[in-house]
């Protein structure tokens, strides 16, 4: 028995190892300073790169944080402080119901409310769509973060006369900060690399654009883009492509350790 | 709301003794002409939901004395304590009835903030609670910084913050570490710093919800002791189901079970010669 959980074990990260080094094997001598710099080439042509999907993908971040955040650590510190109440029921059942939802119906939503009414495809739309898929992990992570902070502190708060709001935010969120942050940058990760959602939103784009009402292009989109394509020069580009993904991924997973870390002296995990 | 707070703080003269407010012990005794009472409660019942945890407490709390309340488990001891600076009623389901009387305002009042009431009543609890994002210095602050009045500049602040930490007796241990995390202290130091903490807004009352039931022996006689100091300054109330420690510690003990004030007399009195049967076979030992 011990024997088969430490295959397990061992296999349940396989898969990672296995793609990265593939992923560096078919990807990293197409790497560059051109392809962090450079737009994406002509068919055809060697060379080029995807620095618009890189800004593009960050951008997409960017408006999708803006929006799940403050969203989601605002609905988690009210299922936190109204634990027993119907309407925190709800909405952490409805919460849990969104989380499970395929991320190419978030993107269908999105089509509608934000591209069909305006017959246009934009970053906008996209942010939106991945932001929307990120409200219920920060939710949840939120909730559960603030749950552990012990009642006593609060009433210590209270005691020294707090008022309730100042209680939550500034000892209750405070101290459960370094994993909201964690959990926050955990759904950055998560939404990073979402291509589905981006199909029919941001739709990718071939030229520089930073404008949030065009469209835009995106990594996972541009990987999606170049990996359905027949010429080699554009496979290659594809894996360089998914190894930056990969490594900006990697990064905030990183980071959001190092949060966790550096604020209680050691991982919450 | 301001009228009644107003009373409350130290530095401005105490207001007592005007006719209008004026509020005298139900049963005043012979050796207590002296000192006017700090806290009167009458008829104060607290209820969780339809279940009453205390029932019709009438008493009177002296000024600059350490007033002990003693019971066994479940006796409404705590919860009494937390009627007296209104944190009853911050657990759903809770409601409190009769009135309470803090150096002649009554701190039930209608239009009466909670809020502005536990500025000026202290308390401390079972398990030490010092915030841990918070510096020393920025625990010892945390009371002041959020009354928005009394933005003082930093000076006056970390003159205020090394008062308290003295009246605690924490000063000269962490005087050398205030910008360092509190957690870093030991538990007994823990517990000293949050009552330097209560202290540092000056309340004019202190309570003490059995403040050394973590704490080992050693902490414990040092957070003893410095109750028995705090009484110079400032009204105490301690819950304790520490009989020796409120012998040692009390001017006068308050005896309640199940919900009920049983004996409430001098501590001398209460342990040497109790009125009452049932306080007479708790503080022997009989039960609890």
């Amino acid at each position: 028995m011990i024997g088969f959980t430490y295959l397990a074990a061992i296999l349940a990260t396989l898969p990672l190892v296995l793609i990265l080094a593939h992923l560096v094997r078919k990807g990293a001598s197409s790497l560059s300073l051109a392809f962090f710099t450079h737009m994406p080439g002509s068919v055809g042509e060697p060379g080029g790169g995807m620095a618009n999907a890189i800004v593009g993908t960050l951008m997409l971040i960017g408006i999708a944080s803006i929006i799940g955040l403050p969203i989601g650590i605002g609905a988690g510190l009210y299922l936190a402080e109204k634990k027993g109440t119907p309407l925190a029921s709800t909405v952490r059942f409805l919460s849990d119901v969104l989380n499970g939802l395929p991320s190419i119906v978030m993107g269908i939503f999105a089509w509608e409310v934000l591209v069909r009414p305006v017959r246009h495809f934009s970053a906008l739309a996209g942010g939106v769509a991945l932001g929307a898929m990120m409200i219920p992990l920060v939710t949840r992570t939120t909730e559960e973060m603030l749950l552990v902070v012990p009642t006593s502190l609060r009433e210590a708060a209270l005691a020294l006369g707090y008022p309730k709001w100042r209680t939550s935010i500034s000892v209750v969120l405070r101290t459960a900060l370094a994993g909201i942050v964690t959990g926050a940058l955990v759904a950055v990760a998560r939404i990073a690399g979402e291509t589905a959602p981006l199909l029919f939103t941001a739709l990718g784009n071939q030229f520089w654009s930073t404008s949030v009402r065009e469209p835009i292009a995106a990594l996972p989109l541009q990987i999606f883009t170049y990996a359905i394509n027949a010429y080699d020069e554009w496979h290659r580009q594809a894996w360089a492509g998914a190894l930056v993904l990969i490594t900006i991924v990697l990064i905030i997973s990183l980071a959001a350790r190092f949060a966790t870390r550096s604020r209680f002296g050691a991982p919450v995990d | 709301m301001l009228q009644s707070t107003e009373v409350l703080r130290e530095k401005r003269p105490m207001r007592i003794i005007t006719p209008t407010v004026q509020v005298r012990s139900p049963e005043p005794t012979t050796s207590q002409v002296e000192t006017r009472p700090c806290i009167v409660t009458s008829k104060l019942s607290a209820y969780f939901g339809e279940t009453a945890a205390i029932r019709d407490i009438s008493m009177s709390v002296p000024q600059q004395a350490v007033t002990a309340i003693i019971g066994p488990s479940g006796c409404g001891k705590s919860t009494l304590l937390r009627c007296l600076n209104r944190m009853h009623e911050t657990v759903p389901r809770t409601r409190v009835e009769g009135s309470v009387q803090i150096l002649g305002s009554e701190i039930y009042g209608e239009g009466t903030s909670p809020i502005a009431i536990r500025r000026h009543v202290g308390m401390v609890f079972q398990r030490p609670t010092p915030f841990p994002t918070m510096s020393i210095r920025a625990n010892v602050a945390a009371g002041l910084r959020v009354d928005s009045k009394s933005h003082a500049d930093r000076g006056a602040t970390s003159e205020i913050v090394e008062e308290a930490l003295q009246r605690a007796g924490l000063w000269a241990e962490v005087k050398d570490q205030l910008d360092e995390s509190a957690m870093a202290l030991s538990g007994g130091q823990q517990q000293r710093l949050c009552i330097a903490r209560a202290l540092a807004t000056r309340p004019r009352v202190i309570l003490l919800d059995e403040p050394t039931a973590s704490l080992d022996p050693l902490n414990a006689q040092k957070v003893e002791e410095l109750v028995y100091d705090l009484r110079k300054t400032v009204t105490v109330v301690i819950v304790t189901h520490n009989m020796q420690q409120a012998a040692r510690v009390s001017d006068r003990t308050a005896f309640l079970l199940m919900g009920e004030l049983v004996e409430f007399a001098s501590t001398r009195e209460l342990f040497t010669a109790p009125k009452d049967p049932r306080t007479e076979s708790y503080i022997t030992g009989r039960f609890g």
